[in-house]
């Protein structure tokens, strides 16, 4: 395809951004590593010598760890399998023809566009909160109690106000895949005899698979960062601390940076199953 | 001006050996056509000469002057590609431009070259619009207006009229050699079409599998093929040919014949064999006859309209003089 | 081609998408509406929705009690910075993978994307330390680097997927032509992926004004952009809804007019050039 001249200067192009975020990637990430052998408190004498692999026993042993892991994972995957399911049917439903299509796509699109501070506080007062929240005057209206979302059901309100941030971006990927369907392969299949049931398990969602693929990598990628979200509403507490978030409690809150680093290569380990296990899909369906 | 020599190029993708070693010496205001079969490396061989792939090893000298590590800028060729590749956010007047302004030439003589050009290909009527709203005959001559604007050394085309329909083909086929004759710089030109390497050439250089089969004019060609496959790729329709006991008769392994060779009878002749399938074209017909010891069909042309009937026995016999011999390597034997 | 579209399905599919996209959009409406109320009509029971004492007054006192222009401009430099430096660092590479492709491009696309995986939070501390050495704390400078190299494997990932769909022939035709490599992507590469470029530029630059962990953690009181503006209403200013609203409306405002106006632009932008 190219001459030498053209591939040496690829490589020169290529080289800034390869290694910035070489740079991004490895400098903070050895000061992490050197950080979790040390007992380091900034405030309460700073740095107290090493400790071997204290910190990464510790990190594990405490009760907080493994019901973190779980609600990372829970989180991560309630939300993507709400807004790829409700994603695939308000695609089919934006698809058909109606009035006002534009418009429709305008009002889908926009939570995305809502910083994720705001929407988490929007949604943590003026609908969730058990006194003056609108879905207690909705519960009240109906003579029920009000429900105390963000304790009672922290799990599924977290997943709820993000699942709404994502739906947007997973049903406009998934609508442009639909509207990419060749009409002709749907046509033959109606020749053939596919009812339209079998049409759209046959043709329809084979050829969604790619965009579904697409969907849940970008999106296990923002929501493994997650952060405003918990932060705003219940800054951790009633089962919702992800990983994330307690890293961030042991480095910032109870300043052990020691501790806390020794999380973040736990933390570094997990995205990283994570990413291989994605990559290992994603890469084979960017081929086609 | 214009005179271009290959010496010893090779090119390999990877293990894959797309050029052996390969000389060629084209002239100055020569016509040139690379024809063969897909895949057999004529476009390759075409973009190591504009220098858009380096040569594995080996040399190219345009003019005399080694070219081998000169930038495709700077070889001072100009090419025209199979998709015309014009640049679709410009207009034509600016896609003929381009070249001249990336040379830092003069606004004034920029408009001089791009308004004879036009004039030579009549894009008058629409040097304002973008290629995208213009046919694919109307793209072709702006890509063509694009390659001249620069005076280049040697032209080079590369498949230029295989999106065309083929009414379209015969007219630019024609304003090709007509410009060829006006401008009298060399051209090199890719096709797998040989019926445009014959009308088109002044040499024809038949590739397969990277090697050249022959190198010559296009009637040299038609006569006297060096190989059966040059006999074959080169007349349309194809060539016939027989082996086992017609070419034995002739003392060889195959013999070949060429449609237009074969006298077509019904009472007497060589051969004896059944009429199939019939091409009637007004001016030619064609007919397809099964003849005994032939595992193929052979391919006769009569002139005019003959009225002969699907399974009707019919005699054919070759033009001796016009007989082509070949041993078993597929060489001609003359 | 098409078939004729029964009106009876059309008023269905018509009735059904409204409801859906209406309640979808229902805590947006909900909150401009709210920021228009005075406090009591925002938590009256039951809720009032169009019939209430509209107001500006809301506005006033979040512009009194917050330098609101400030955290705008702040959010505007940051978004537009990283995002523009970003641009200008993945045109090259992505032309690089796009136009010369070699056996590792797909493996380092990869890797530049498993780099967004990396938790921030584990290497908070690290970048934290980093900052305070070079004086980047609470600095827009600081922002706009570390929300660049945030955004830069999605920014050369999807230039990349625009770049592939230009045909190589058009580049080589420049080169024929006698463009440097450098005229070559100004004039021709460039101009020809400009809607591409566009769409990069608005997804990214939105991912940036919403990027809400680097954002609240880096910054104080100089260089803190919309994030922390609204992130002050946690509580227990949080109860107070209206002025909450207000606030609200003021940071989500200039990114949902721009995502309306550049909708089209947007969603081709979404789909991260990897669905077509």
């Amino acid at each position: 395809m190219a001459t030498q001249h053209s591939r040496s200067a690829a490589r020169i192009m290529m080289a800034p951004a390869v290694i910035l975020l070489l740079g991004w990637m490895l400098v903070p990430l050895s000061m992490t590593l050197y950080f979790s052998f040390k007992k380091f408190l900034p405030l309460r004498g700073g740095d107290l010598g090493w400790v071997g692999f204290e910190n990464y026993v510790r990190f594990v042993t405490s009760s907080a760890f493994w019901p973190s892991v779980v609600t990372t994972l829970v989180i991560v995957g309630g939300v993507l399998l709400i807004t790829v399911f409700l994603g695939v049917l308000l695609a089919i439903l934006l698809n058909q023809p109606m009035w006002g299509q534009g418009i429709v796509r305008i009002l889908v699109i926009s939570p995305f566009f809502v910083m994720p501070t705001v929407s988490a506080l929007v949604w943590k007062n003026m609908f969730m909160d058990p006194v003056n929240g609108l879905f207690a005057h909705l519960w009240k209206a109906f003579g029920a109690t009000p429900v105390e979302w963000l304790s009672d059901v922290s799990m599924g309100s977290i997943i709820m106000i993000v699942s709404w941030q994502w739906l947007p971006f997973a049903t406009l990927i998934l609508l442009t895949a639909i509207q990419s369907l060749d009409r002709e392969q749907l046509e033959a299949a109606e020749m053939d005899g596919a009812q339209p049931l079998q049409r759209f398990a046959f043709i329809t969602v084979p050829h969604l698979s790619r965009a579904v693929t697409i969907v849940i990598l970008i999106q296990t990628i923002f929501l493994l960062a997650i952060f405003a979200e918990i932060f705003v509403t219940t800054g951790g507490a009633f089962g919702t601390r992800t990983l994330t978030y307690l890293i961030y409690q042991r480095v910032l809150e109870s300043q052990n940076v020691g501790l806390g680093s020794a999380g973040g290569v736990y933390a570094i380990i997990l995205a990283n199953i994570i990413a291989i296990f994605l990559m290992r899909i994603v890469g084979k369906n960017l081929d086609a | 001006m214009g005179q271009i020599t290959l010496n010893q190029v090779t090119k390999s993708f990877g293990d894959v050996n797309v050029i052996p070693p390969l000389d060629l010496e084209i002239k100055d205001g020569e016509f040139v056509v690379f024809v063969g079969p897909s895949g057999c490396g004529k476009s390759t061989l075409l973009r190591l000469i504009a220098g858009l792939e380096d040569m594995t090893s080996g040399h190219i000298a345009i003019d005399g002057k080694d070219a081998t590590d000169v930038p495709p800028a700077k070889r001072g060729l100009a090419m025209v590609f199979q998709s015309y590749a014009l640049y679709p956010h410009m207009s034509v007047r600016k896609n003929i431009a381009f070249p001249l302004k990336m040379a830092k030439m003069e606004q004034a003589e920029i408009d001089k070259r791009v308004d004879n050009a036009a004039k030579i290909l009549n894009l008058a009527d629409y040097i304002d619009r973008r290629p995208g709203q213009l046919s694919g005959g109307q793209r072709q001559r702006v890509a063509i207006g694009r390659a001249i604007v620069r005076e280049p050394a040697a032209f080079l085309f590369d498949e230029p009229l295989s999106n065309l329909d083929a009414a379209l083909r015969v007219n630019m086929r024609l304003e090709i050699s007509e410009l060829h004759k006006q401008l009298d710089t060399t051209m090199i030109y890719v096709t797998h079409d040989q019926v445009e390497a014959m009308t088109m050439a002044d040499k024809i250089v038949v590739l397969r599998a990277g090697n050249i089969e022959q190198v010559g004019s296009p009637l040299e060609l038609y006569r006297t093929p060096r190989n059966q496959f040059v006999a074959g790729f080169i007349g349309s329709p194809k060539m016939n040919f027989l082996t086992d006991a017609a070419a034995a008769e002739h003392g060889c392994k195959t013999i070949g014949i060429r449609p237009e060779h074969l006298d077509i009878s019904r009472e007497s002749g060589a051969w004896k064999g059944v009429v199939g399938v019939s091409e009637h074209l007004g001016s030619d017909t064609f007919f397809h006859v099964k003849v005994e010891g032939s595992k193929d069909p052979l391919t006769v042309r009569a002139s005019g309209e003959v009225d002969l009937h699907r399974g009707e026995t019919v005699f054919l016999t070759p033009q001796g003089e016009h007989l082509h011999k070949f041993d078993a390597q597929g060489l001609a034997i003359r | 081609m098409a078939r004729a579209v029964n009106t009876q399905r059309k008023a269905i599919n018509t009735a059904a998408a409204w409801t859906v996209a209406l309640l979808i959009f229902f805590p947006i409406l909900w909150t401009i509406l709210t920021s228009f109320k005075t406090e009591a009509q925002a938590i009256s029971d039951p809720p009032v929705f169009f019939a209430f004492d509209w107001t500006l007054e809301n506005y006033g006192v979040v512009l009194e009690r917050s330098n609101y222009s400030r955290f705008l401009w702040n959010s505007i430099i940051i978004a537009g910075g990283s995002t523009i430096l970003g641009i200008l660092i993945a045109v090259p590479a992505a032309w690089s993978m796009a136009f010369v492709p070699s056996k590792r491009t797909k493996d380092i696309l990869l890797w530049m994307l498993s780099t967004k995986m990396l938790p921030a939070v584990g290497v908070l501390y690290p970048i934290y330390l980093l900052f305070i050495k070079l004086g980047l704390l609470d600095s827009r400078t600081g922002l706009v680097i570390v929300l660049m190299l945030m955004n830069l494997p999605i920014i050369v990932w999807m230039l990349y997927t625009y770049f592939k769909e230009i045909p190589g022939e058009i580049l080589e035709a420049a080169r024929m032509d006698g463009a440097s490599l450098k005229e070559e992507i100004v004039h021709i590469l460039t101009p020809m992926a400009i809607p591409g470029i566009a769409s990069t530029l608005l997804l990214n630059f939105i991912l940036a004004w919403n990027e809400a962990f680097w954002t609240l953690n880096l910054t104080a009181a100089k260089a803190a952009p919309l994030t922390a503006f609204i992130a002050s209403y946690s509580s227990p200013e949080g109860l107070f809804y209206a002025k909450l609203s207000a606030a609200s409306t003021m940071a989500i405002a200039p990114i949902l007019v721009l995502g309306w106006f550049s909708q089209k632009q947007l969603v081709s932008g979404l789909t991260f050039g990897a669905v077509k």
